[in-house]
């Protein structure tokens, strides 16, 4: 038998989460309608005046982001705990913590970037300038990672608890208020014309953070959850 | 001779040391705020500036220093809860967390008081306004997680995860909230000669200490509930004189 290294364990993980939510589209699409729906209430809740909308595109679809990838976190570890494959995952010799990030790494891949590559296109519904967008995309394509990372914690912890998903998100969206400064931060630099190299570089600093520490900590909430 | 330095860190024990402890805080607690008030009110001079409105600061600062200081602490007895797996250490944080969000209310609203006539707004979104608002969400978080979960262990270690990543949080959500926006007027207590008057500082340390025993003596009041809830079926709680009569 061949002996399956970290990085095979890594994508095996996510090639079968990515398999279970193909067979599951209706999940996956109707995370990315809650995005499109919630960005697309907004004119018709402050008016439609362009100058406006301009001004508060980024911050609307970052908030409007925050909420859609909480909506999704919940199926994070559900799936797998209520039919006993998580117990075994946890038995598995291999590193918890790895298997984690797969599972991180998935729910990205599912959640997260079908959002990042839908807000260009709603990003023109507030005629955003092409510059202003490309730094958009850039900031969720940083930050987007960080909240299914950030997100898996409060999933584990809030594992099989009744009314879980509220909770989860009372947990989370403080931890998350960093990632949402800097996102929308960095498009407002790039409005002004001012360097966006150093909002950048932090959510990037934070990324690197959240890859390291995360997924180990969530491996602990789970032990702890699991008991 | 020996000391067992364990002695009080088991419920059994602490709860009567507990009980004894309470009266040397709450006492001094209750004549201090008094001093510190009095001080406050009717010794400390106008303010030169913001007039009579700068004497909520008594009950503010006092308030914010201890709603930040009560989570870091929060933080530290949860991180012993589950580092060496004390039940008491756990009890302690979780004692902890509603007299912090009560703190971190407070905070806001005197913020809120003292801000309509200062800047003409009853709240800015301002770094400090923000990060303390940011910091009652997380206590919340706390209170609300610990009461979500039945099974006390399960829900003391999940809880106790929560407090150690938020207070890993709370510095980089403080630095990303004061680059991102500052209003709030600058510290005016520092270490090097302050820019305060005599009268304004012994009341504001006479209030800090007040507050600080208030939260001690509260905190105790707390665990000793805790404890009881707890260890409800335990012989010793059903031969504690309280609870026998």
């Amino acid at each position: 038998m061949k002996k399956s290294t970290m990085l095979d364990l890594l994508v095996l993980v996510i090639r079968r989460d990515l398999i279970l939510a193909m067979r599951r589209r209706a999940d996956v699409l109707t995370t990315l309608i809650f995005f499109v729906m919630v960005v697309s209430l907004f004119p018709l809740g402050v008016g439609p005046e362009m100058a406006m909308l301009r001004k508060m595109a980024a911050g609307v679809l970052w908030v409007a982001a925050l909420l859609s990838s909480m909506l999704s976190l919940g199926r994070l570890f559900s799936a797998d705990y209520l039919d006993g494959t998580l117990e075994q995952m946890m038995l598995a010799p291999q590193s918890l913590s790895m298997l984690v990030l797969g599972k991180m790494a998935a729910h990205w891949m599912v959640s997260g970037l079908p959002l990042v590559l839908m807000a260009p296109v709603l990003g023109l519904q507030f005629d955003m300038s092409v510059q202003a967008l490309g730094v958009l995309i850039m900031g969720l394509l940083l930050g987007t990672p960080i909240l299914s990372m950030i997100g898996a914690i409060g999933a584990a912890l809030t594992l099989g608890l009744r009314g879980g998903g509220v909770l989860l998100s009372l947990l989370v969206l403080p931890l998350c208020i960093p990632v949402l400064i800097f996102g929308t931060g960095a498009v407002e630099a790039a409005s002004s014309g001012l360097d966006i190299a150093s909002h950048m570089s932090l959510l990037g600093a934070l990324l690197v953070l959240a890859l390291v520490f995360t997924p180990w900590v969530t491996a602990q909430a789970l032990r702890i959850s699991m008991e | 001779m020996t000391i067992n330095w364990f002695k009080y860190s088991a419920p059994t024990t602490f709860y009567g040391l507990a009980g004894k402890m309470i009266p040397w805080f709450a006492v001094p607690a209750a004549i201090l705020t008094v001093v510190g008030l009095y001080i406050g009110f009717y010794i400390a001079p106008v303010d030169a500036t913001q007039g009579e409105f700068y004497r909520i600061i008594f009950i503010h600062v006092p308030a914010s220093i201890l709603s930040m200081f009560l989570y870091m602490i929060m933080a530290g007895y949860a991180a012993l809860g589950l580092i060496f797996k004390t039940r008491l250490s756990a009890m302690m944080a979780s004692a902890i967390a509603p007299t912090g969000a009560l703190f971190a209310f407070i905070s806001l609203w005197t913020g809120a008081l003292w801000g309509k006539p200062m800047w003409g707004a009853w709240w800015m979104w301002d770094a400090r306004l923000t990060s303390e608002l940011i910091l009652l969400f997380l206590y919340l978080g706390f209170i609300a997680l610990h009461a979500s979960i039945d099974d006390p262990r399960r829900a003391d270690r999940a809880a106790a995860l929560l407090a150690i990543v938020g207070s890993v949080n709370v510095p980089i959500i403080y630095f990303s909230v004061k680059w991102w926006n500052t209003l709030h007027q600058g510290s005016t207590i520092k270490f090097t000669g302050t820019s305060m008057h005599v009268a304004m500082q012994q009341a504001m340390f006479t209030m800090l200490a007040a507050c600080w025993l208030y939260a001690i003596a509260v905190v105790l009041a707390r665990v000793r509930s805790i404890i009881l809830e707890r260890e409800r079926n335990t012989t010793w709680i059903a031969e504690l004189p309280e609870v026998r009569s």
